[in-house]
């Protein structure tokens, strides 16, 4: 089967990249752009394991082909931290030990990293709607949601 | 597979219209990628239908009513300043739809077509009188929603037919609509009921209403004997305890793990009762 030729930006960078039409997103950034960060949990959209920005839209890349990605900006994990400074959400999720395992953690970052943006001052509902399809097995969820919460009030702050 | 991305209707429609083998239109792809990783549905020829112009608007029109475009998303319906203030049912009812990720991408269109007979957003378009225009090879022609669903998993749409755009009728004054579901959780879960309501009021009067249920038959219903039971009434609890009656007395569902028949046939009356608090409600606070 012939191969498709996708151009279009991850956290800025141009890419191109070839990919079979049943690809998806994921697998190309994972398996074809060595960009690990996000993660393959169900591969039904289910689990947010894989989230990323599309355009500025949170979205599932596993639900999205690798040939959706023409001409689009692509946000991942990877694009979160500037160098070697972590994110607002990065720092005190490490704080809070908001993780366990870690296999949920970057979907979880991209998901409420796009929920700030949109709505800098959540309450703790909106946060747990928002986060209803991300899924963690490990932390029973309140220490993530006191980090994002917390997070919120000091950019406000800082702001 | 062929992925294929037109910039116009004629183009998608005669791609579709040649391919040999499974076509599937690609909208949100919230269903076809789910069922192409599953082995469920891989189809010979991919349509991206989100290349062709003017798919992504939600337009006024000059009636007053709404144009939707096929590749609109759930976010993107939710979002928009004054199209929840007119029909707020329909754009709860697609709100329903999964999570933020799945938002971000999943359509009516899609919703309507995928043929689950649990669709969220398929009761509340069929009971606001909700009409797709369906493009073919020989041209466009206007079809209400409840004429799309033909079963589980198929819909009345012939090959080389696609759904072209989306609309929604004027509101007009004094009307209100509401869609409500049953699901265990409280999110991310698939509908063992679903009601959706659509009333006008003349003074305090219930003058026009719709009823549609999802997930209690094999397609979404129409019912017109729960309408009959609203129309002339004040809503009061004789007109609710016929409304609940003629809800429960459609349906035709199936057994299973999330619900039994005796189960989804109550809660269905239990529903419509309720949606039809909440459209009275908003039809009687946006009369003027
Ligand atoms: C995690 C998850 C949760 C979900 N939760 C819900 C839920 O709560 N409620 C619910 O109702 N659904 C739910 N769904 C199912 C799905 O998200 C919805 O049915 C959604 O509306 C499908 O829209 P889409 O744009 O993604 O469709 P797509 O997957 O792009 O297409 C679906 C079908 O429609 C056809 N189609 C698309 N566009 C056209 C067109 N223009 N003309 C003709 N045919 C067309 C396609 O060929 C395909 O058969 C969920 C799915 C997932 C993965
Ligand atoms: S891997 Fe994409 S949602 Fe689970
Ligand atoms: S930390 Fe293990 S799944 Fe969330």
């Amino acid at each position: 089967m012939s191969k498709m030729h996708i151009t279009t930006t991850v956290n800025g960078d141009d890419v191109e990249f070839l990919c079979d039409p049943r690809e998806t997103l994921l697998d190309v950034l994972r398996d074809r752009l060595g960009l690990t960060g996000a993660k393959e949990g169900c591969g039904t959209g289910d689990c947010g394991a894989c989230s990323v920005t599309l355009d500025g839209r949170l979205v599932c890349s596993c639900l999205v082909l690798g040939a959706e990605a023409e001409g689009k900006r692509i946000g991942t994990i990877e694009g979160m931290a500037k160098g070697e400074d972590l994110h607002p959400l990065q720092k005190k999720f490490i704080e809070h030990a908001a993780l366990q395992c870690g296999i949920c953690t970057p979907g979880i970052l991209v998901a409420t990293e796009a929920l700030l943006k949109k709505n800098p001052d959540p309450s703790e509902t909106e946060v747990r709607y928002w986060l209803a399809g991300n899924l963690c097995r490990c932390t029973g969820y309140d220490k993530i949601i006191r980090a994002v919460l917390e997070t919120a009030a000091d950019m406000r702050e800082a702001s | 597979m062929q992925y294929h991305k037109p910039e116009n209707f004629e183009d998608a429609v005669a791609i579709a219209a040649q391919a040999q083998g499974l076509t599937r239109f690609l909208a949100g792809g919230t269903d076809v990628l789910v069922q192409l990783r599953a082995d469920i549905a891989v189809p010979d020829t991919l349509v991206d239908v989100k290349g062709i112009g003017g798919v992504k608007d939600i337009t006024r029109e000059s009636d007053g009513g709404w144009r939707i475009g096929i590749a609109v998303s759930g976010a993107e319906m939710t979002e928009h300043p004054d199209l929840g203030r007119d029909w707020p049912g329909v754009v709860e009812a697609t709100d329903l739809i999964g999570s933020t990720q799945i938002q971000g991408r999943a359509t009516m269109t899609g919703n309507l077509c995928n043929g689950s007979p649990a669709a969220d957003a398929v009761p509340a378009m069929v009971a606001v009188g909700m009409s797709v225009s369906v493009t073919g090879p020989d041209g466009t022609r206007r079809v209400p929603v409840e004429e799309i669903p033909a079963g589980p998993g198929r819909t009345s749409l012939a090959k080389g037919e696609m759904i072209s755009a989306l609309h929604i009728p004027p509101r007009g004054a004094a009307g209100g609509d509401a869609y409500l579901r049953f699901i265990p959780r409280t999110e991310m879960d698939i509908a063992v009921v679903g009601c959706a309501v659509n009333l006008r009021l003349d003074g305090d009067t219930v003058a026009e209403a719709r009823v549609a249920l999802g997930a209690v038959a094999p397609t979404v219903l129409l019912v017109a004997d729960a309408a009959d039971a609203l129309v002339g009434t004040t809503l009061d609890d004789k007109a609710l305890d016929a409304l609940a009656e003629a809800a429960s007395a459609a349906c035709k569902p199936i057994d299973d793990k999330r619900g039994t028949v005796k189960f989804r046939t109550h809660v269905a009356g239990v529903l419509a009762r309720r949606a039809a608090k909440i459209a009275y409600d908003r039809a009687r606070s946006t009369r003027t």
